[in-house]
């Protein structure tokens, strides 16, 4: 690229990709890591690498959404980040819920503890599955999408989310079998 | 608990969080000052295109420039006068040349 109206398109372009995919990227940090302070270095970082390689990125779009690309950097930093410090996933729902605008306090007192379940659920799962699962209710991303950030076909991909919720299913009925 | 139980308490716990006001802001920060560093190079670029004569009859692409960069549009505009100047002066120049090379091989003929 050697152009300036292509480098001014790009920065222009990549705006908007940051704009519309922060709460995305942030969500997925969140809900992969486990605690705000991290999943800020995530999201920034994948911003900054996102940033470096988005010439190439666009271009080998072909006009597709990069939204599976943009979660895809977060997942290998993310992956890196466990590889690196040999950490596990540490969900914290109370953080989680104060800031996130979608609950409000009444349904969130009611069903704190139906929620914390389901988070330590989803915690348990095996890597692929967890990401899968947040990739589908937390970012709201389709089977191809989710297919693209995984590196799946959307047949795998759509089999590992029900696998993922059925796993998660069977883990929620446990304590009631127990009492 | 069904499937589709399971599915709507996923969407009650796994529910977008929006990131926060410094970390929005340090993000931003960071981006300005890459795309900065990339305007710089771009100048660099525009220089050193400058210099080089084999950039001088180079088709200059529609400059659209937006927000931050808006001051730069008259910059760019002129400099593309100023290419085109130096472009009229070479073909000038190339037009002499040919005319005393046309000179010289009339004087060489008789």
């Amino acid at each position: 690229m050697d152009e300036p109206a292509d480098k001014q398109r790009l920065d222009r372009d990549f705006t908007e990709l940051y704009r519309a995919h922060l709460r995305d990227v942030y969500s997925y940090a969140y809900y992969r890591i486990g605690n705000h302070h991290d999943a800020e270095d995530l999201t920034e970082q994948t911003f900054l690498q996102a940033y470096r390689h988005f010439e190439r990125a666009q271009r080998e779009s072909d006009g597709r959404p990069l939204r599976p690309w943009l979660i895809r950097i977060a997942h290998n930093l993310a992956a890196n980040y466990y590889r690196d410090r040999s950490r596990r996933p540490q969900t914290q729902l109370e953080d989680a819920a104060i800031i996130s605008t979608p609950h409000d306090t009444e349904r969130l007192v009611e069903g704190r503890e139906e929620v914390q379940e389901v988070l330590e659920g989803v915690s348990n799962l095996p890597d692929d599955r967890r990401e899968a699962l947040i990739m589908r209710f937390a970012l709201d991303m389709d089977n191809r999408e989710i297919a693209r950030a995984l590196g799946r076909s959307e047949g795998a991909t759509k089999v590992l989310i029900h696998r993922a919720i059925r796993q998660l299913e069977e883990s929620l009925k446990e304590p009631a079998r127990d009492e | 608990m069904s499937e589709v139980d399971v599915e709507r308490l996923l969407r009650s716990a796994l529910v977008p969080i929006e990131p926060s006001g410094a970390l929005t802001d340090r993000l931003e920060q960071r981006l300005s000052e890459l795309t900065a560093t990339a305007a710089d190079e771009l100048a660099d670029w525009e220089l050193s295109s400058m210099r080089d004569p084999r950039n001088w009859v180079r088709p200059v692409a529609a400059v659209v420039i937006g927000g931050t960069a808006a001051g730069a549009l008259v910059v760019v505009r002129a400099r593309q006068q100023q290419r085109k100047r130096e472009t009229s002066g070479l073909r000038a120049l190339e037009k002499s040349v040919r005319g005393v090379a046309e000179d010289v091989q009339k004087r060489l003929r008789r």
